[in-house]
């Protein structure tokens, strides 16, 4: 059980800030808020009252409906905006978005970005709970606690496991905070992708770095595919999608390399026959399905726990 | 500190509510019974055994957790957010007579919570309340049904119940 009664920062900025007993503290809670949707009446009346922004500044169907309905089932009133029709495309900056948004006096703040820190700047102006769904290439913190809370549900624990974190490492966010969660939490982790994509100073996160497949998966317990992010690549990273799929592509063969009972996971959304086969994401390993009912518990409890939070207590913020 | 029931007392006073649960619903038929979180769950096992005991038929058991319908759970701006657990009611409260079972019975706010929670799991047919102890100081129109025993108490004391599940041993004890 965990030890921590509450978080210590009232926002979620990264992985990076949390502590061990703070994990353990958002995955419980998640077990009890993954229950109310089971109930005939998926909604619960914690929030009501509470006004929630979702800022999407980059495209999100996964995570903003994620944070929509955990929202919704807490009874918080929510809106969204998205950068199109917004007036950062007309010139506005972030601060001043902000600033704006803060002065209808929001309780939190959903955003994701595509300016690594960006969550960070806002926590500096706003009185509002500030959550990251996503900065740049930095970090993802609710994808990470979900795909922990996913894990531990498929294995019993985190502790101990052999986790491999194949493809694009350079650009990935989800490795970044899954990397800080893993290790913290006492799994070792391997991340895998071509040399072309790996960026230095990866093994400061506390993994061990490979450029070959299969010894990444060798013995695995979790093997978690990322996306080739073709949108955020503005060089030539492999010679042809068909030669990463022979190389990193997880298909059936390379995850028998794996441990008898492993599990697959990819944060979605998936390019089929680029990192992985049909037959393996559709096939008895895969555990993306869960992933993404997951994603609506740990948000839940995420929302819920930050609800709470004391803004002249607030640390990590600075 | 005076204990003023006992584990003797305890055990007696629930067998007693079993004997009136029978005696005022005629039998186990279309019951059920659903735990508060913490103590009213380990009470709602004890009370299925003694059900179990005199009659042969298994009730129904459940555990409800009431934090996220707490009415004070957003007035307050500072301080750390109460840790849920899990609620499992693993079968339908249609049409069923619940039992709703708490150790302690003091303003009745835990109890509007329990309420509005259970109402979101479907319509039962009744729902009658159990509390081990019953301390006063209502600040809502609600009353126990069956009742192990009433403890009249100032709004300064507190009172601990304790049950050999969780706390090593059964006792209720008035502090302050």
């Amino acid at each position: 059980m965990s030890t921590a009664t509450t978080l210590r920062s009232r926002h979620l900025l990264g992985i990076a800030g949390l502590e061990p007993d703070e994990i353990d503290l958002i995955l419980d809670t998640a077990l009890a808020m993954k229950e109310i949707a089971t109930r005939p009446i998926k909604k619960v009346p914690t929030l009501r009252g509470r006004t929630i922004m979702n800022l999407f500044f980059e495209a999100s169907t996964r995570t903003r409906m994620s944070f929509e309905l955990a929202e919704k089932r807490l009874s918080a009133d929510t809106l969204g905006m998205t950068t199109s029709g917004s007036s950062m495309s007309k010139g506005e900056t972030l601060a001043d978005t902000a600033r704006t948004l803060e002065a209808m006096a929001p309780d939190m703040i959903v955003m994701r970005h595509g300016a690594s820190g960006a969550p960070h700047q806002l926590a500096r102006i706003c009185r509002a709970s500030i959550i990251n769904a996503g900065d740049g290439m930095h970090e993802h913190p609710t994808q990470a606690l979900l795909d922990a809370f996913t894990i531990r549900e498929h294995k019993g624990r985190l502790g101990g496991l052999r986790v491999a974190i194949v493809g694009d490492l350079a650009h990935s966010r989800v490795l970044r905070s899954n990397a800080r969660l893993l290790t913290r939490m006492g799994a070792s982790v391997v991340a895998c992708g071509p040399a072309t994509l790996v960026p230095p100073g990866l093994e400061a996160l506390g993994v061990r770095v490979t450029t070959s497949m299969d010894a990444a998966v060798d013995g695995a317990d979790v093997v978690m595919m990322l996306r080739v992010q073709h949108e955020r690549m503005h060089g030539l990273y492999f010679p042809s999608v068909r030669e990463y799929f022979t190389l990193y592509g997880l298909t059936p063969a390379r995850l028998a390399r794996a441990a008898s009972d492993a599990i697959v996971m990819h944060p979605g959304p998936m390019n089929r026959g680029v990192e992985i086969d049909s037959a393996v994401a559709d096939g008895p390993w895969s555990v993306i399905l869960d992933q993404v009912a997951n994603g609506v518990a740990v948000r839940m409890a995420v929302l819920y726990l930050l609800a709470g939070g004391d803004e002249r207590a607030d640390a990590s913020a600075a | 500190m005076p204990v003023v029931m006992d584990a003797d007392r305890m055990s007696r006073s629930l067998a007693r509510i079993a004997h009136e649960i029978l005696e005022r619903n005629r039998g186990v038929d279309r019951l059920a019974l659903v735990g508060i979180r913490s103590r009213g769950v380990p009470l709602a096992a004890r009370l299925a055994r003694e059900l179990q005991a005199l009659t042969g038929t298994t009730v129904p058991t459940g555990a409800l957790d009431i934090t996220l319908y707490r009415d004070d759970l957003m007035r307050h701006a500072v301080g750390p957010q109460p840790v849920i657990r899990r609620t499992e009611i693993p079968f339908s409260i249609d049409d069923r007579v619940i039992l709703l079972v708490d150790d302690v019975l003091y303003t009745g706010r835990t109890i509007r919570a329990a309420l509005d929670a259970l109402i979101d799991f479907g319509r039962p047919r009744a729902i009658q309340l159990i509390a081990l102890v019953d301390r006063g100081h209502r600040e809502l129109p609600i009353r126990a049904d069956y009742v192990g025993r009433n403890i009249p108490t100032s709004q300064q004391q507190s009172v601990q119940v304790r049950l050999v599940e969780i706390d090593g041993r059964d006792e209720v004890e008035v502090e302050g």
